[in-house]
């Protein structure tokens, strides 16, 4: 049984309510951060940690606190990035609606820490009920004297405001979310600057994830150094996996990173294996826009070792055979789940979320979603898929934001790992639109990868 | 600051970007850009085309950059190297995002009135590869007027939102702007407002491709057939210095634009008096003949930039037959 952090109290009745979550030993961070610590020794702390970012890129939380400049005389921001919306990707939602004040708090001590005096919940536009729940909950806070002027008689003022968005998967891109903050179209910037030095009104910010924010709460608690203890390596504290798919039993899991992704997938305790009684097939281990794995690839390094669900093991192997942890989207495909069309069906996404500022990404993603779209209908060629794998690698890495990456990595891996599947879609393209490829040798033993 | 470029070094003021550092040094080694335009704060990034190669970072750090840069927005830092045209892997992008600028670009040059000043044909013909691999329909628009002497034809735009800065920072307020995201995003005015403006026709000079035509001259001839000329006249406008280029036709001045440097940006922007109104050549003071580079296809029809085909230089029966030719080079 591994620790929960953020998500200890969670089934206690009631506690999405400012009594019992205080009554559970809530906003003791608040009162110990802001009684007795300095705001440099909270960075520190933090760095102790060695929390890393929770939204996708896995940056260490605490340096991206310490790059913040701090002129004399200008504002400084911090702004939680609650625009969570990759496929697959849920955890935040459900910590905002079951533990709001779990965020709240996390928010008072990070601005606390950044010496931040306004700061922004910006939640996508889609999640009104959270938006309501966040709303009073920041009243509640604001009642109990946790906000506003004079914050427990320390003398420091925060207010704390929600901003729904327009429900853009674009504006969970940091800077786009901060354009969008300001009102205006949510483009990416071109960096640098970086909000660090140029964020929210040109001031320095900081944006950090939901679940990031809220992992400061243990952190102050506990200490750095005890928060560090847990997990594996570089991958410390705990991680909140947003599980879905063809699983027994979907939902959001808090994990000690590090746990074995076996163990994750198969135990009662967590996934509970397939449902259905199916074989695994494939898996989406951090939300669409990382690669893809086959489940033997999934389980397995391709040394052989057991994958560990941490940041470096499930990227051991780089792009070729591992993936990425992202931010927690766990998916699972059984044996009846085609790639070919869940591919596609990532290429949508993305072609309808591209904001259309540079032109690979814009032009790139409508032409490898039709592509794409041809193949799954039975209308595909066998030159597509090396004409996938071409458009991708000329989007990769050539775009102003991440975007473009998260668009070509999932049809690049899909290609690499499942590339028969492809050309049975072409080969047998009558039989394809009526039935699917099956598990084939996706799940076999891998074998010892030959010397070249 | 020293920073070199294809192995060439050059002195630049700090704050230079890598793209102006290449212009001075002028040449081959230029990065093409569709989207950046100096005089316009804030452009540039978008297009991609003049992604290069950072092979240093500075002297003090060493390290390359991991990804390729856009140039036109990435500051020079004092021992830097690039790499423009001496990285494959830079003219492998190019060619890459030339193919994605082109796979819903019309490529209908052949009526286009852009054709022959056309940044994305230069651009198409030096980069891109003759055959597209894009076998789906190309995303269309109809046209529409902004105003009475400016049409928009969202078909041919690259999004390059050198319009929308220009609306921005040269006219007093703006009303047009991109609408939706992706590859439905279209330059467009607010429920078809009409750009009214005394300096709205210059989104007609920014614009690198034939998506805004200035409807004076829209079908009259092309560029080519057309004899520019540079000359002034005195205008009222407090923010024009009515210096302009007239594109002849024989005794008709057939229309008017500012002055396009090298990389086809306005030397100043002009007033609408000037570009719409002012088709005399007795409202004009010439000042002679524009230069034209002889590598475009505006110089066919000036016979002094004309040199005699090489393949007649190898046929003594054709050098006896184009003599004529011979000697007008051998005598400029």
């Amino acid at each position: 049984m591994g620790r929960k952090l953020l998500l200890e109290h969670i089934n206690v009745p009631g506690i999405n309510t400012f009594e019992v979550y205080r009554k559970q030993g809530g906003y003791a961070s608040v009162e110990k951060a802001l009684k007795t610590l300095t705001p440099d020794a909270i960075v520190e702390e933090v760095k102790k940690s060695g929390l890393r970012g929770r939204g996708g890129a896995g940056f260490p939380t605490g340096m991206k606190w310490s790059f913040l400049a701090k002129p004399e005389g200008v504002a400084r921001y911090l702004v939680c990035n609650a625009d969570e919306s990759e496929p697959g990707t849920f955890k935040d939602r459900y910590l905002m609606t079951h533990i709001p004040h779990l965020l709240i708090e996390g928010m008072i001590v990070s601005s606390f820490a950044l010496g931040a005096h306004a700061s922004y919940i910006y939640v996508r536009g889609e999640m009104m009920p959270q938006i309501r729940i966040l709303e009073r909950a920041i009243a509640e806070a604001k009642n109990a004297g946790f906000l506003g002027k004079n914050i427990l008689g320390t003398g420091y003022d925060l207010e704390l405001y929600v901003q729904p968005g327009g429900g853009a998967y674009i504006c969970g891109e940091e800077t786009a979310l901060l354009e969008s903050l300001e009102g205006k179209r949510g483009n990416p910037r071109i960096k640098p600057p970086f909000p660090a030095i140029a964020g929210l009104y040109g001031c320095p910010t900081v944006v950090n994830n939901v679940e990031s924010i809220a992992a400061v709460v243990p952190i102050i608690n506990e200490g750095g150094e005890e928060y560090a203890k847990i997990g594996v390596g570089r991958s410390t504290g705990t991680k909140l996996i947003s599980a879905g798919g063809n699983l027994k039993n979907p939902g959001v899991y808090e994990i000690e990173l590090g746990l074995s992704c076996e163990e994750f997938l198969y135990s009662d305790e967590y996934c509970g294996g397939i449902a259905n009684g199916k074989r695994l097939k494939a898996v989406v281990a951090g939300g669409s826009s990382v690669p893809i794995l086959p489940a033997n690839l999934f389980l397995k390094t391709i040394n052989n070792e057991p994958r560990l669900m941490s940041y470096e093991s499930l990227s051991d192997g780089g792009f070729a055979t591992g993936t990425m942890l992202g931010s927690g989207g766990f998916i699972a495909f059984d044996e009846d789940q085609c790639i070919v069309r869940n591919t596609w069906n990532f290429a949508r996404f993305y072609h309808h979320e591209s904001c259309g500022q540079c032109s690979p990404c814009r032009e790139g993603t409508g032409w490898m979603e039709k592509v794409l779209h041809r193949l799954e209908n039975g209308h595909g060629k066998m030159s597509d898929m090396d004409l996938l794998v071409d458009v991708s690698k000329k989007i990769e890495g050539n775009t102003i934001c991440p975007l473009g990456d998260a668009a070509a990595w999932p049809v690049a891996s899909a290609i690499r790992h499942f590339r028969d599947e492809f050309e049975w879609h072409v080969t047998n393209a009558s039989e394809a639109v009526t039935r699917n490829f099956g598990l084939a040798h996706y799940a076999d033993p891998l074998t010892k990868a030959e010397a070249v | 600051m020293k920073v070199t470029i294809d192995g060439i070094s050059i002195d630049v003021e700090p704050g230079t970007s890598i793209l102006n550092a290449a212009r001075q040094i002028g040449g081959d080694i230029v990065p093409p850009a569709m989207c950046y335009y100096s005089k316009l704060a804030g452009s540039g990034g978008k297009c991609r085309t003049c992604l290069v190669k950072v092979s240093k970072g500075s002297e003090k750090d060493p390290r390359p950059m991991p990804k390729l840069v856009a140039s036109c927005r990435t500051t020079v830092m004092d021992g830097m190297e690039v790499q423009n045209i001496t990285s494959p892997e830079v003219l492998e992008a190019r060619k890459g995002v030339v193919e994605m600028l082109l796979i819903n670009h019309p490529l209908d040059c052949p009526i286009c009135d852009q054709a022959g000043e056309c940044d994305l044909q230069n651009l198409g013909f030096e980069h891109g590869s003759a055959k597209t691999r894009y076998e789906f329909d190309r995303r269309t628009f109809n046209r529409i007027d902004i105003g009475d002497k400016i049409q928009l034809h969202m078909t041919r735009c690259i999004l390059c939102y050198r319009c929308v800065f220009t609306a921005d920072q040269i006219t007093d307020h703006r009303i047009h702007g991109i609408l939706n995201r992706g590859d439905h995003s279209e330059i467009s005015t607010y429920i078809k407002a009409a750009v009214d403006n005394d300096f709205s026709g210059n989104v007609i000079d920014v614009c690198p491709v034939g998506a805004l035509t200035d409807k004076t001259f829209r079908f009259k001839n092309r560029v080519w057939f057309t004899k520019p000329v540079e000359a002034h006249r005195d205008c009222d406008h407090e923010k024009c210095n009515g210096k302009v280029t007239l594109w002849y036709k024989g005794e008709d001045v057939l229309r008017v634009t500012a002055r396009k440097d090298v990389y086809g940006e306005v030397e100043e922007f002009i007033c609408n008096t000037c570009r719409f109104d002012k088709k005399k050549t007795s409202d004009w003071v010439i000042e002679g003949p524009r230069k034209v580079a002889n590598w475009s296809v505006q110089s066919a029809n000036h016979y002094e930039t004309l040199h005699p085909l090489p393949v007649l230089k190898t046929n003594p029966a054709l050098i006896e037959a184009n003599k004529e030719q011979f000697e007008r080079e051998t005598r400029l």
